[in-house]
């Protein structure tokens, strides 16, 4: 049996949230994946997110696809109904998922070649449909799964661990979700707990396609000097361009930073990086502005986070659709099944 | 009245072949069913074929309409009256004609005698000319062009002036404006006809009482119209000939019945997906969440669809498929028709998968089984396919009507509510608790502490818990296998029919064959060949299968494709002696006929322990 059921007895003195869940109802499965593993600190961003939000846990779904960062679902949300479904294609069953019941929270986790490579136009269309949700990729550049193969996230001239450089042009996954008409887009970093948890909590609460890409390093296949996907590099390159205010009520963020701020940080290895957390000129409602940012940014080989994009207006596939606010699983005959009464009417135009 | 040169005339009355050939994009499609329609009216049933090519504009179509008052259902062959409206198949459409037969074109540009026959006769009506006198609108010269032929028609065939008016009449209400220039139209051409021949020819509709309360609808709309009825509320699909159509109508269906009265806001959600792959699994993640929904889709796109076929019968999600089948393999013959997908759907996917097929014979018992396929997929927590043709998907058909039983309710299948999960009733997603190898599922967010769990498509335990041990996996499949046992007795069941005569031959076919069956068996009785038959409605095959294949001492198989497929899965699945089924195969891309069934059965008879019965008993 490789399923590992974890321990639970709830500690008297463990906070709980306003429904009087405690942080340990938001968990799930011990991980199986490797120790450091950069997927682990995003599950755990996704627990206290959830947890802070006062969410019920079962009424949240989560669905991914395949590859390590697919796997972790079952380490978070243990009383979420949950769907490991097949490789790239998460979002065609996210957003079936979506239409039968608007009611719930979706959670969609993919990997970079999950989304970027295989799931390309998956990916693609379910931005461009504007579902409600979160989809979030773990981001390592490579095939954890498979062994540390280069994904199409990789970029140019990043080496593999056995020293070759990736000679494609990588695809961001960023500034394509903008382009397609996502409604808020972030970029973070699963070693900046303190960015991603209020990404997190702000992207499950916008109604609408909400995307973000986590840079999540592979220690066993892509943590090397030479990777740009590595602790050391994204560190090193990461540039926060705001820290975020979620506006969720009874709780206002405490403000670590302020403008301009430089923040030390602990590398895996130790090491401290000093990181600015803020640019003040920019504004994640300007859409162009965004994309053009980082295009710049990007050209001069630095990792932009934060919110980068955030439509306030957005409306999502059901608005489009203009279905009714009865869940569609939750229709019955009376409401589905015309009867005989309409058939006499049918069958009479076609004679 | 016109005549042939060799005085060679056909006379026949309510039983007769017409046959349009157009071009298409011309407009004739409505036309052309209009007069289809007004012979029903007159209570005589007709067999229409479109023939049509894989293009917008310009390509030459056909529409067949076999006059029949003896109510056969498939096409006959061959054409007694040829409205030749197309220059580019003239030639081989004036060969096509019986001898004795008619010819029906435009005489507007004179034709050299070379290409007309002797032994037919020909009837030419200017209707060019007329349009161009008539109208200076372009498009109005082309669509009244149609109108006119009908009308000349009509009276060559002493139709019903009145039932045409009146079927003009109900095609356009709410656009009354249309209605008159119609049917001044039609009043030219049957002027025309009256005033230059002697109406009416040979060929006669006489009004009859053949067609009760029959009706005439084509499959894909029929099916579409099941899908409302089966309570479906989430479709995906991405077009492709010839199952566009039931997406279309399921949309149009939808409109009408399927709106909320208070707000007008919809019950029912429609993604056109960027690929088969999306549909599917827009599909599937419905319907885990509770939803009932499908798909549409042919050939190619099942192809698409194998990995997530393979996860929907192993995480066992309900998913009901629409595979309205063409031509192939490849793009193939993509505006003809086969039943040439079986096997790619009995199995598809990778590793050890086999799924439950519905085969309808007409649109009729498609809207039927459309219905069922939803009740089914609940039931058996699996996917349905529904498996179409494009002769009964894009055809009209004769008919009966739709029915539907208002005390019937959707069976959603074992569904765990809130309240048996709080009672603490044990929830093992994949426990056969009754033996029937269905376990219970849960939809998300039904409890907040019970009843949830993990779907994926890795080996689990009983408990949905990830395992790849091997007694796990195998404990699964043993399972599968008698979940698949259970469809046997779900499915709808074969329909069986003694010969006349005591016969020890059987015949097994399915689906749109059925309509040229009844006459190749009366035809084979006719020249002493007496079969029991059995009509397959569904895959698992029920028992009753086996025991008809058993009970006589050689089966034809008669199926659409060229591998024999139905054959090879009654081989593998019933265990039967592959010498004793004769396999019976039309795969041109036609319908198959009455002729060519009771040609290729009689053809086969010598090498086979069948005694016809007239030499039998003296
Ligand atoms: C159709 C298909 N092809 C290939 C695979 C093998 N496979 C499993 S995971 C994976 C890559 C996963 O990469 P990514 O999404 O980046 O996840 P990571 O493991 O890096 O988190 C591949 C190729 C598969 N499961 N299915
Ligand atoms: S292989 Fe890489 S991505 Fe997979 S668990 Fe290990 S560190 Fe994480
Ligand atoms: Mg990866």
């Amino acid at each position: 049996m490789t399923y590992l059921a974890k321990p639970r007895f709830h500690h008297p003195k463990l906070p709980t949230n306003a429904l009087g869940y405690t942080r340990r109802d938001y968990e799930g499965a011990v991980s199986t994946l490797c120790a450091g593993c950069g997927h682990d600190s995003i599950s755990a961003a996704i627990i206290q997110a959830c947890f802070e939000l006062d969410l019920p846990p079962h009424r949240i779904a989560k669905l991914s696809g395949i590859g390590c960062s697919s796997k972790t679902p079952t380490y978070f949300l243990g009383a979420s109904h949950g769907f490991n479904s097949v490789h790239g294609r998460m979002p065609s069953v996210l957003t079936g998922a979506n239409l039968a019941n608007r009611e719930l929270v979706y959670l969609g986790v993919s990997g970079d070649g999950d989304s970027a490579s295989i799931g390309l136009g998956q990916f693609a269309h379910s931005i461009r449909r504007g579902v409600n949700m979160l989809y979030i990729v773990e981001n390592n550049g490579v095939y954890g799964l498979t062994k540390g193969q280069f994904s199409a996230t990789a970029d140019r001239g990043s080496t593999s661990k056995r020293g070759v450089a990736n000679h494609d042009q990588p695809i961001d996954l960023v500034t394509m979700a903008i382009m397609l008409g996502a409604s808020f887009v972030a970029r973070s970093f699963s070693g900046d707990k303190a960015q991603l948890v209020p990404l997190i909590k702000a992207a499950i609460r916008h109604q609408g396609a909400a995307f973000i890409d986590c840079i999540s390093p592979c220690v066993a296949f892509n943590n090397h000097p030479g990777s740009t996907k590595s602790f050391d590099f994204v560190r090193a390159h990461n540039e926060a361009v705001n820290r975020l205010d979620v506006m969720v009520e009874r709780e206002p963020i405490v403000a670590d930073y302020a403008p301009g701020e430089v923040v030390d940080v602990m590398q895996h290895d130790g090491t401290v990086l000093r990181l600015r957390k803020l640019d003040a000129q920019y504004h994640p409602t300007d859409k162009r502005a965004a994309v053009a940012y980082l295009q710049e940014r990007d050209a001069a080989g630095e990792v932009v986070t934060g919110l980068l994009y955030v439509d306030p207006e957005a409306t999502d596939l059901h608005a489009n659709l203009d279905t009714v606010a009865t869940p569609l699983n939750a229709l019955d005959d009376a409401a589905l099944v015309p009867g005989q009464a309409a058939l006499d009417k049918v069958n009479a135009s076609l004679r | 009245m016109p005549q042939s040169l060799s005085g060679q005339t056909l006379a026949r009355t309510n039983d007769f072949v017409v046959k349009f050939a157009n071009v298409n994009g011309s407009g004739s499609a409505s036309a052309n069913l209009l007069f289809a329609r007004s012979i029903l009216r007159m209570g005589v049933p007709v067999v229409t074929r479109n023939i049509f090519p894989s293009n917008i504009q310009g390509l030459p179509t056909w529409y067949e309409v076999r006059v029949t008052e003896k109510g056969w259902r498939g096409a006959r062959g061959g054409v007694d009256l040829m409205v030749a409206m197309n220059p580019q198949t003239w030639d081989k459409d004036v060969k096509s004609i019986e001898p004795g037969g008619y010819l029906f074109y435009d005489s507007t540009k004179p034709m050299p005698p070379s290409k007309f026959r002797d032994d037919i006769t020909v009837i030419g009506v200017p209707l060019t000319g007329m349009c161009n006198a008539a109208y200076t609108d372009a498009r109005q010269r082309q669509l009244f062009k149609n109108i006119i032929y009908v009308g000349a028609l009509a009276a060559l065939l002493d139709m019903d002036a009145d039932a045409i008016e009146r079927l003009i009449g109900e095609q356009f209400k709410g656009k009354d404006k249309l209605i008159r220039p119609n049917i001044e139209a039609l009043h030219m051409g049957r002027d025309y006809a009256l005033e230059n021949f002697a109406c009416p020819i040979g060929l006669k509709v006489r009004k009859s009482d053949g067609v009760g309360d029959r009706i005439f609808v084509d499959g894909n709309n029929a099916a579409a119209l099941g899908c409302v009825y089966g309570g479906a509320t989430v479709a995906a699909w991405y077009p492709i000939t010839p199952s566009s159509s039931l997406a279309e109508a399921f949309q149009r269906h939808c409109a009408r019945y399927r709106n909320e009265p208070e707000t007008g806001k919809r019950r029912h959600a429609i993604i056109q997906a960027e690929d088969e792959l999306a549909s599917i699994g827009i599909v599937i993640g419905a319907a885990w969440n509770g939803a009932r929904a499908f798909t549409t889709t042919s050939g190619p796109g099942i192809s698409l669809m194998q990995e997530f076929l393979g996860l929907a019968y192993f995480a066992e999600i309900p998913a009901v498929l629409f595979d309205v089948q063409r031509g192939g393999p490849s793009t193939g013959m993509p505006t003809r028709t086969q039943q040439s997908d079986l096997l790619a759907c009995a199995y598809a996917s990778h590793g050890d998968t086999k799924h439950v097929l519905l085969l309808p014979e007409d649109p009729r018992e498609a809207f039927e089984m459309a219905a069922d396929a939803f009740d089914l997929a609940d039931r058996l927590q699996t996917p349905i396919f529904v498996m179409l043709d494009l002769d009964i998907g894009m055809n009209e058909w004769l008919c009966r009507p739709f029915a539907w039983d208002d005390r019937r309710r959707m069976d959603r299948g074992k569904v765990m509510t809130a309240a048996e999960l709080e009672a603490g009733r044990d929830f093992g997603r994949y426990l056969d608790v009754d033996g029937d190898g269905i376990p219970y599922r849960t939809y998300p967010g039904t409890h907040p502490t019970r009843g949830s769990y993990f779907t994926r498509g890795t080996t689990r335990d009983r408990y949905a818990r990830y395992s790849e041990e091997g007694p796990v996996y195998v404990d699964n499949m043993e399972r599968l296998a008698r979940k698949f046992e259970t469809a046997k007795r779900l499915v709808p069941a074969p329909v069986e029919r003694m010969a006349a005569e005591p016969t020890n031959a059987g015949l097994l076919y399915f689906g749109s064959t059925g309509a040229a069956m009844d006459e190749a068996l009366e035809t084979l009785a006719e020249r002493g060949i007496h079969l029991d038959t059995l009509r397959l409605r569904a895959f698992p095959f029920a028992d009753a299968v086996d025991d008809f294949v058993r009970r006589h001492e050689v089966v034809f198989v008669v199926e659409q494709n060229a591998n024999a497929q139905m054959r090879t899965l009654l081989v593998t699945e019933c265990g039967i002696d592959p010498a004793r089924l004769i396999s019976i195969r039309h795969y041109d891309g036609t319908p198959i006929t009455a002729r060519f069934i009771a040609g290729a059965v009689a053809a086969a008879i010598p090498g086979t322990n069948v005694v016809p019965l007239r030499k039998a008993v003296p």
